[in-house]
């Protein structure tokens, strides 16, 4: 990566410039405190932000029931507020599914990392889409256990080099990743199923729509919904912090293809989204160029 | 908080599982999540039936880790739920056991084992981690549905999970039974029942195993939190005892034994000594706190202690510890089914059981036991 | 010789410098490259970004700092910085 550096003084400071109207804050509202101990350039924070704001923007923060898997991001459990159950690795959507049974009203979702919902409990959020569970889970997908320091999961790209993949994965040898998002949406009670990314300003702002588009599926009784967001884990990429979204975007990305996957039981198609994902990378392109994109 | 409910008190005759079902719907339990299994089933298919009337919800679920992983979410909103199978099943669940009871979770679990080789695994805490949770074994059907009932309250009062332990017997007989209600004392209201509504107030709620609270108010820590739960497993082993025994005083022959295999021994001990025989026996009802108690003082005038368990021995290793060497600790039982494994075997016969007791009371420890009755019947 | 330039900010960001790990990720994600990584180091050892004249309060600096550093404000007049720079 290479940028040149900016011209003129340094601007910034710790306080409000004058005569400015603040746009955006340090970090979400439903957040207790920005500070957390995940590593430089993680993607994960990334993510709750956004699914943080969603809730918030839908009015839901004081209907809303938290539950989370094991992983990294489970750091957030004592720094988000919303009401919130721990639960094992890979069961969180079978806990889930016994709140909103109780709580039907309530919006009930899940957060999860790949290790914990596609290798450990890949059958929970299968049958809990089948089923039709008015729940909505959230996968934080980075190809890798970072918890435990770099591990080969079920969703590692062919040709990814973890700690149990020392010279990448080998399709003959560790066998292919598993495209969950791909899988969900083949499934009759899946309402709605996306694939968001973190992986630049535009992803974000993208993904926030698609978690919003998952709540409201929840709060409208039409069945279960999904988003997966592509993280960045340059710890357990073992690459710099900084080639952590080209690196993303290239690898995991390539693979696990961005976009919504079921919208209104129409499901498309890898190529589809492909094509979509280069109209819309153009559209933010040129809401940036204009001045910034839609908060 | 009291658990009340249209209750059907007129006597009918019930199988033991829509008994057990209509007591824990009478206790207030509106979710059940299950997955079916030989000699379990039928507590599924009642509570399937019987929910819905009631505004509750039962799940078949897809697998046994699914069943009690939606017991613990409906059990998080705070309300009264329960899983079930049979020890198989719930060595699947063995990990949500250990981790519902470290976030103190009232569960209430069924099992309807196939025999008595389950007891290890009821009554060490078969998960993992520093925990134990109370075990209630029901010697027959009206016992199962006040057992049943006090299973939830229990639960609550410690908010820790009780097991069930019964069997195929247990499951599949039909009595005469009326589902009384169980008087119990007014529980407080459960504070700590997540419904969402604290979200974004800066004191939203966290039901976690590890003691870990949120920013601003961060629990107690995990270490704290382990001992805090050890200091109550302490105290409900304290407290939660619960024993039958007869004859014991002046005992010779002590006879221990649980669930439907104790009705045999009850029922043979009775006759023994109104044939002039100095036999007793204790009838452990709580298997976990095992009633320590009573047993040692049971053997402290006998001149041999015998377990009669439908397993290679297990409940034998509690009396070993509560008989302290006082007296020679001798099996009864041992592995008896029937051909499809549920544990209906050839040693669940009344005469048997007086011979085995006999010949223990006359010969002394080192008598030589009729062999095994072998199931020729598949 | 030098000449001198005007750049214009439609927008400004606040920095917590104390509690950015120095990942980097908001010197790609910045659209007109005005934030560069700071020769000092803060609190935890690490360089942090600081920020030049030409800003234009997207936020994306924001959208992908995952230690929530960023305050983005805008001006509802843009603010000119006036440098010089060697012909």
């Amino acid at each position: 990566m290479t940028t040149s550096q900016p011209a003129g003084p340094v601007l910034d400071s710790d306080a409000a410039p004058e005569g400015a109207r603040k746009i955006a804050d340090l970090k979400p509202d439903l957040l207790l405190t920005g500070e957390h101990n995940l590593c430089p350039g993680c993607g994960e924070p990334l993510a709750v932000r956004v699914y943080l704001e969603a809730l918030q923007e839908l009015g839901v923060s004081r209907e809303t029931v938290m539950v989370a898997g094991i992983g990294c991001y489970t750091m957030f459990t004592g720094t988000v507020d919303l009401d919130l159950v721990q639960a094992l690795h890979g069961r969180a959507p079978s806990v889930a599914t016994g709140i909103k049974r109780m709580l039907p009203d309530k919006v009930v979702f899940t957060l999860q990392g790949d290790g914990d919902m596609v290798n450990e409990g890949l059958q929970e959020v299968l049958h809990t889409a089948a089923r039709g569970e008015r729940v909505t889970c959230i996968l934080l997908n980075n190809g890798v256990f970072g918890e435990t320091g770099g591990h080969m999961t079920a969703t590692s790209v062919l040709g990814q080099r973890t700690k149990s993949s020392l010279e990448g994965r080998d399709a003959e040898y560790h066998g292919y990743p598993i495209l969950i998002g791909d899988l969900v949406s083949r499934l009759q009670g899946a309402a709605y199923v996306a694939r968001g990314s973190v992986h630049n300003a535009g992803a974000v702002a993208r993904t926030k729509r698609m978690l919003r588009r998952a709540f409201e599926t929840q709060l409208a009784g039409d069945g279960f919904s999904f988003v997966e967001v592509l993280t960045m884990c340059p710890t357990g990429w073992f690459i710099p912090t900084a080639d952590g979204p080209d690196y993303m975007h290239e690898t995991l990305g390539e693979v696990h293809v961005m976009g919504e996957l079921k919208v209104d039981g129409m499901v498309k198609t890898t190529e589809e989204l492909h094509a979509e994902n280069v109209r819309k990378q153009h559209e933010v392109e040129a809401e940036l160029e204009r001045g910034g994109v839609d908060l | 908080m009291t658990a009340t409910t249209a209750v059907r008190d007129e006597r009918r005759l019930m199988e033991g599982s829509e008994a057990m079902v209509e007591a824990a719907i009478a206790a207030g339990c509106r979710f059940f999540a299950g997955y079916p299994m030989t000699p379990f089933t039928e507590l599924l298919e009642h509570f399937a039936r019987r929910l819905p009337e009631e505004g509750g919800v039962c799940i078949n679920a897809e697998s046994e880790l699914e069943a009690v992983g939606m017991a613990w979410g409906a059990l998080a909103t705070g309300a009264r739920a329960a899983t079930g199978s049979t020890g198989q099943g719930l060595s699947l669940m063995q990990e949500s056991f250990s981790e519902i009871t470290l976030a103190e979770l009232p569960l209430v679990v069924f099992n309807m084992a196939r025999g008595q080789s389950d007891y290890f695994q009821a009554t060490r805490g078969g998960g993992h981690g520093d925990y134990r949770h109370i075990v209630l074994a029901p010697i027959d059907i009206a016992e199962a549905v006040e057992l049943t009932q006090l299973a939830f309250h229990l639960a609550d009062r410690w908010r820790s999970p009780v097991l069930i332990y019964g069997d195929y017997l247990l499951a599949h007989v039909t009595e005469a039974v009326s589902v009384t209600p169980f008087s119990v004392p007014a529980l407080p209201s459960k504070e700590w029942a997540v419904d969402g509504s604290l979200g974004g107030t800066g004191r939203s709620r966290s039901i976690s195993p590890l003691g870990l609270g949120k920013h601003g108010h961060p629990g107690p820590g995990i270490e704290r939190h382990l001992r805090a739960i050890a200091g109550k497993l302490a105290d409900i082993e304290r407290e939660e005892q619960r024993v039958e025994h007869a004859y014991t005083d002046d005992a010779e022959t002590v006879v221990v034994a649980f669930g439907t295999p104790a009705r045999f021994v009850r029922y043979v001990v009775h006759q023994l000594r109104a044939d002039g025989e100095k036999v007793g026996y204790v009838r452990p009802i709580s298997l976990w706190p095992f009633p320590s108690a009573v047993v040692a003082d049971a053997s402290a005038g006998a001149r041999v202690v015998a377990t009669f368990e439908l397993s290679a021995g297990q409940m034998i290793d509690d009396v070993r510890l509560a008989v302290l060497g006082r007296a020679p600790v001798v099996r009864l039982g041992g592995i008896s089914t029937d051909g499809s494994g549920f544990g209906v075997g050839a040693l669940l016969d009344a005469e048997v059981v007086r011979d085995r007791i006999l010949a223990l009371h006359r010969g002394g420890p080192e008598a030589e036991l009729p062999p095994l009755p072998v199931n020729e019947r598949g | 010789m030098s000449e001198t330039r005007t750049i214009k900010s439609r927008g400004a960001v606040t920095i917590d410098v104390e509690t950015c790990k120095g990942c980097e990720l908001c010197i790609v994600a910045c659209p007109p490259r005005v934030l560069s990584m700071s020769t000092e180091v803060n609190q935890l050892g690490v360089h942090y970004p600081r920020l030049h004249p030409g800003c234009t309060g997207c936020a994306a600096c924001l959208m992908v700092c995952p230690d929530f550093c960023f305050e983005v404000f805008r001006f509802e007049e843009p603010v000119l910085t006036t440098i010089e720079e060697p012909a």
